[in-house]
Protein backbone atom coordinates (compact mmCIF):
# COMPACT_ATOMS: atom_id res chain seq x y z
CA UNK A 1 0.00 0.00 0.00
CA UNK A 2 2.64 2.22 0.91
CA UNK A 3 4.46 1.49 -1.78
CA UNK A 4 1.99 1.73 -4.16
CA UNK A 5 1.32 5.76 -3.27
CA UNK A 6 5.13 6.06 -3.14
CA UNK A 7 5.16 5.05 -6.77
CA UNK A 8 1.42 6.41 -8.02
CA UNK A 9 2.49 9.87 -6.54
CA UNK A 10 6.38 9.40 -7.74
CA UNK A 11 4.92 8.65 -11.36
CA UNK A 12 2.46 12.11 -11.07
CA UNK A 13 5.71 14.17 -10.47
CA UNK A 14 7.09 13.02 -13.12
CA UNK A 15 3.74 13.18 -15.39
CA UNK A 16 2.58 16.48 -14.75
CA UNK A 17 3.26 20.07 -15.90
CA UNK A 18 2.62 21.93 -13.50
CA UNK A 19 5.44 22.87 -11.17
CA UNK A 20 3.37 23.41 -8.03
CA UNK A 21 1.53 20.31 -8.26
CA UNK A 22 4.43 18.54 -9.12
CA UNK A 23 6.30 19.93 -5.82
CA UNK A 24 2.83 18.62 -3.17
CA UNK A 25 3.01 15.80 -5.13
CA UNK A 26 6.65 14.88 -4.58
CA UNK A 27 5.52 16.15 -0.56
CA UNK A 28 3.04 13.07 -0.62
CA UNK A 29 5.97 10.41 -2.08
CA UNK A 30 8.36 12.06 0.38
CA UNK A 31 5.29 10.80 3.21
CA UNK A 32 5.01 7.55 1.29
CA UNK A 33 8.68 7.02 1.94
CA UNK A 34 8.94 8.03 5.81
CA UNK A 35 6.09 5.36 5.96
CA UNK A 36 8.26 2.64 4.01
CA UNK A 37 10.98 3.46 6.14
CA UNK A 38 8.39 2.54 9.24
CA UNK A 39 7.76 -0.59 7.87
CA UNK A 40 11.29 -1.23 7.45
CA UNK A 41 11.50 -0.83 11.34
CA UNK A 42 13.67 2.19 10.99
CA UNK A 43 11.83 4.78 13.16
CA UNK A 44 14.59 7.39 13.66
CA UNK A 45 15.22 7.84 9.98
CA UNK A 46 11.45 8.19 9.29
CA UNK A 47 11.09 11.03 11.47
CA UNK A 48 14.56 12.35 10.32
CA UNK A 49 12.83 12.05 6.88
CA UNK A 50 9.71 13.96 7.60
CA UNK A 51 11.80 16.81 9.67
CA UNK A 52 14.72 17.22 6.93
CA UNK A 53 13.07 16.97 3.79
CA UNK A 54 9.74 17.67 3.91
CA UNK A 55 10.52 20.50 6.68
CA UNK A 56 13.34 21.90 5.36
CA UNK A 57 14.04 20.89 1.78
CA UNK A 58 10.27 21.49 0.30
CA UNK A 59 10.10 24.73 1.67
CA UNK A 60 13.20 25.35 0.38
CA UNK A 61 12.28 24.56 -3.08
CA UNK A 62 8.56 26.09 -2.66
CA UNK A 63 10.74 29.03 -1.63
CA UNK A 64 12.52 29.13 -5.06
CA UNK A 65 10.02 28.32 -6.99
CA UNK A 66 8.41 31.50 -5.37
CA UNK A 67 11.52 33.80 -5.80
CA UNK A 68 11.89 32.63 -9.55
CA UNK A 69 9.10 34.50 -10.36
CA UNK A 70 6.06 34.20 -12.84
CA UNK A 71 8.57 33.41 -15.93
CA UNK A 72 9.41 30.37 -14.90
CA UNK A 73 5.43 29.33 -14.92
CA UNK A 74 4.61 30.81 -18.29
CA UNK A 75 7.58 28.56 -19.64
CA UNK A 76 6.20 25.58 -18.59
CA UNK A 77 3.31 26.30 -19.94
CA UNK A 78 4.39 26.97 -23.42
CA UNK A 79 5.87 22.96 -23.53
CA UNK A 80 3.22 20.86 -25.29
CA UNK A 81 1.07 19.21 -23.13
CA UNK A 82 1.38 15.35 -24.26
CA UNK A 83 2.70 13.16 -21.91
CA UNK A 84 4.63 11.07 -24.22
CA UNK A 85 5.92 13.48 -27.16
CA UNK A 86 9.30 12.55 -29.32
CA UNK A 87 11.26 14.74 -27.24
CA UNK A 88 10.48 12.00 -24.34
CA UNK A 89 10.91 8.74 -25.82
CA UNK A 90 14.98 8.73 -25.30
CA UNK A 91 14.30 9.49 -22.02
CA UNK A 92 11.38 6.88 -21.26
CA UNK A 93 13.73 4.24 -23.11
CA UNK A 94 16.77 4.87 -21.17
CA UNK A 95 14.74 4.81 -17.70
CA UNK A 96 12.70 1.71 -18.36
CA UNK A 97 15.91 -0.40 -19.85
CA UNK A 98 17.27 1.10 -16.54
CA UNK A 99 14.75 -0.65 -14.66
CA UNK A 100 14.68 -3.55 -16.43
CA UNK A 101 18.46 -3.85 -15.81
CA UNK A 102 18.31 -3.21 -12.15
CA UNK A 103 14.96 -5.50 -11.53
CA UNK A 104 16.84 -8.40 -13.45
CA UNK A 105 19.26 -7.75 -11.45
CA UNK A 106 17.48 -7.63 -7.92
CA UNK A 107 16.16 -11.29 -9.06
CA UNK A 108 19.44 -12.53 -9.76
CA UNK A 109 20.97 -11.40 -6.48
CA UNK A 110 18.23 -12.75 -4.51
CA UNK A 111 18.74 -11.03 -1.35
CA UNK A 112 16.56 -12.56 1.12
CA UNK A 113 19.49 -15.48 0.63
CA UNK A 114 21.96 -13.43 1.13
CA UNK A 115 24.42 -15.05 3.03
CA UNK A 116 25.79 -12.25 5.57
CA UNK A 117 21.99 -12.17 6.37
CA UNK A 118 21.40 -15.40 6.59
CA UNK A 119 23.55 -15.30 8.89
CA UNK A 120 22.50 -12.21 10.84
CA UNK A 121 19.12 -13.94 10.87
CA UNK A 122 21.17 -16.91 12.52
CA UNK A 123 22.99 -14.52 15.01
CA UNK A 124 20.09 -12.68 16.32
CA UNK A 125 21.61 -9.30 14.82
CA UNK A 126 18.18 -8.74 13.15
CA UNK A 127 16.23 -5.71 14.17
CA UNK A 128 12.78 -6.93 16.18
CA UNK A 129 9.35 -5.18 15.79
CA UNK A 130 9.34 -4.88 19.33
CA UNK A 131 13.13 -3.45 19.80
CA UNK A 132 13.90 0.40 19.83
CA UNK A 133 16.49 1.62 17.76
CA UNK A 134 16.64 5.21 18.77
CA UNK A 135 19.40 4.44 21.90
CA UNK A 136 21.10 2.29 19.77
CA UNK A 137 21.11 4.92 16.60
CA UNK A 138 22.26 7.67 19.50
CA UNK A 139 25.44 5.41 21.26
CA UNK A 140 26.71 4.66 17.89
CA UNK A 141 26.30 8.55 16.72
CA UNK A 142 28.76 9.45 19.68
CA UNK A 143 31.06 6.40 19.68
CA UNK A 144 31.47 4.83 16.52
CA UNK A 145 30.44 7.02 14.22
CA UNK A 146 31.45 10.75 16.11
CA UNK A 147 34.42 11.90 13.43
CA UNK A 148 31.68 11.61 10.39
CA UNK A 149 29.33 13.19 12.39
CA UNK A 150 31.45 16.11 13.19
CA UNK A 151 32.43 16.06 9.79
CA UNK A 152 29.31 16.49 8.56
CA UNK A 153 28.15 19.17 10.81
CA UNK A 154 30.71 20.92 9.79
CA UNK A 155 29.51 20.65 6.01
CA UNK A 156 26.25 21.39 6.53
CA UNK A 157 27.80 24.62 8.08
CA UNK A 158 30.08 25.33 5.09
CA UNK A 159 27.33 24.30 2.63
CA UNK A 160 24.47 26.74 4.33
CA UNK A 161 26.81 29.38 4.53
CA UNK A 162 27.87 29.07 1.18
CA UNK A 163 24.32 29.34 -0.53
CA UNK A 164 23.70 32.07 1.54
CA UNK A 165 26.33 33.85 0.33
CA UNK A 166 25.74 32.65 -3.65
CA UNK A 167 21.64 33.91 -3.38
CA UNK A 168 23.33 37.13 -1.65
CA UNK A 169 26.13 37.92 -4.01
CA UNK A 170 23.76 37.92 -7.09
CA UNK A 171 21.39 40.96 -5.82
CA UNK A 172 24.34 43.67 -5.58
CA UNK A 173 25.56 42.68 -9.78
CA UNK B 1 6.34 -10.14 6.58
CA UNK B 2 8.09 -7.85 3.49
CA UNK B 3 10.75 -8.99 2.24
CA UNK B 4 14.04 -7.25 0.78
CA UNK B 5 13.02 -7.79 -2.43
CA UNK B 6 10.13 -5.77 -2.58
CA UNK B 7 11.87 -2.94 -0.72
CA UNK B 8 14.64 -3.19 -3.89
CA UNK B 9 11.84 -3.30 -6.43
CA UNK B 10 10.25 -0.39 -4.92
CA UNK B 11 12.89 1.76 -4.55
CA UNK B 12 14.55 0.52 -8.38
CA UNK B 13 11.31 2.36 -9.61
CA UNK B 14 11.96 5.10 -7.79
CA UNK B 15 15.20 5.53 -8.90
CA UNK B 16 14.16 4.77 -12.30
CA UNK B 17 11.33 7.51 -12.20
CA UNK B 18 14.13 9.94 -10.67
CA UNK B 19 16.69 8.75 -13.82
CA UNK B 20 13.74 10.18 -16.11
CA UNK B 21 13.16 13.44 -14.56
CA UNK B 22 16.37 14.33 -14.66
CA UNK B 23 16.58 13.64 -18.48
CA UNK B 24 13.61 14.73 -19.70
CA UNK B 25 12.20 17.78 -17.97
CA UNK B 26 12.88 21.32 -19.01
CA UNK B 27 13.21 22.99 -15.78
CA UNK B 28 15.70 23.10 -13.05
CA UNK B 29 13.62 22.35 -9.94
CA UNK B 30 12.02 19.49 -11.42
CA UNK B 31 15.51 18.19 -11.94
CA UNK B 32 16.40 18.98 -8.79
CA UNK B 33 13.40 16.91 -7.88
CA UNK B 34 14.01 14.12 -9.75
CA UNK B 35 17.48 14.01 -8.57
CA UNK B 36 16.11 14.08 -4.67
CA UNK B 37 13.96 11.07 -5.82
CA UNK B 38 17.18 8.75 -6.68
CA UNK B 39 18.80 10.05 -3.66
CA UNK B 40 15.64 8.66 -1.37
CA UNK B 41 15.30 5.39 -3.29
CA UNK B 42 19.34 4.91 -2.37
CA UNK B 43 18.45 6.02 1.32
CA UNK B 44 15.49 3.51 1.31
CA UNK B 45 17.85 0.08 0.11
CA UNK B 46 19.69 1.73 3.24
CA UNK B 47 17.31 1.44 5.28
CA UNK B 48 15.70 -2.10 3.98
CA UNK B 49 19.40 -3.36 4.30
CA UNK B 50 20.10 -2.15 7.92
CA UNK B 51 17.09 -4.14 9.49
CA UNK B 52 19.57 -7.16 9.28
CA UNK B 53 22.43 -5.37 11.16
CA UNK B 54 21.14 -4.51 14.47
CA UNK B 55 24.05 -3.39 16.62
CA UNK B 56 26.23 -1.61 14.22
CA UNK B 57 23.58 0.15 12.49
CA UNK B 58 25.77 0.91 9.43
CA UNK B 59 22.68 1.37 7.14
CA UNK B 60 20.66 3.72 9.13
CA UNK B 61 23.96 5.90 10.35
CA UNK B 62 24.16 5.90 5.81
CA UNK B 63 20.42 6.64 5.79
CA UNK B 64 21.27 9.65 8.64
CA UNK B 65 23.72 11.26 6.86
CA UNK B 66 22.91 11.12 3.13
CA UNK B 67 19.51 12.54 4.09
CA UNK B 68 21.78 15.68 5.92
CA UNK B 69 24.15 15.57 2.91
CA UNK B 70 20.62 16.06 0.29
CA UNK B 71 19.53 18.74 2.40
CA UNK B 72 23.25 20.77 2.05
CA UNK B 73 23.62 19.96 -1.26
CA UNK B 74 19.95 21.48 -2.05
CA UNK B 75 20.45 24.52 -0.90
CA UNK B 76 23.43 25.19 -2.77
CA UNK B 77 21.88 23.61 -6.01
CA UNK B 78 18.94 26.32 -4.90
CA UNK B 79 21.16 29.31 -4.83
CA UNK B 80 23.16 28.26 -8.03
CA UNK B 81 19.29 28.27 -9.74
CA UNK B 82 18.36 31.51 -8.56
CA UNK B 83 21.81 32.75 -9.52
CA UNK B 84 21.38 31.57 -13.07
CA UNK B 85 17.55 32.56 -12.93
CA UNK B 86 18.74 36.34 -12.25
CA UNK B 87 21.52 36.30 -14.85
CA UNK B 88 19.31 34.52 -17.58
CA UNK B 89 16.01 34.78 -16.44
CA UNK B 90 15.07 31.10 -17.49
CA UNK B 91 15.55 28.27 -15.37
CA UNK B 92 15.52 25.96 -18.74
CA UNK B 93 18.79 24.11 -18.57
CA UNK B 94 18.80 23.76 -22.50
CA UNK B 95 18.47 27.25 -23.27
CA UNK B 96 21.70 28.07 -20.79
CA UNK B 97 24.38 28.10 -23.51
CA UNK B 98 26.81 30.75 -22.10
CA UNK B 99 29.46 30.28 -19.71
CA UNK B 100 29.82 33.39 -17.07
CA UNK B 101 31.89 35.69 -17.51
Amino acid sequence: MMAFIAIASALFVAATKNLVRSVFMFFITLFALAGLYVLALADFVAITQIVIYVGGILVLILFAFMLSGKETLNAIEEQKNKFININKVPAMFLAALFLVVLANMIFKVDADNLVWIKKSAITRNIILPNSSMTENIGINLMTKYLLPFEAISILLMVALVGAAHLSRKGRGV
Amino acid sequence: MISLTDFLLVSAVLFCVGLYMIVSKQNAIQILIGIELMLNAAILNLVAFSKYDRFNNGGQMLALFAIVLAAATTAVALAIILNVYKQYKTIDPGKIDKLGD
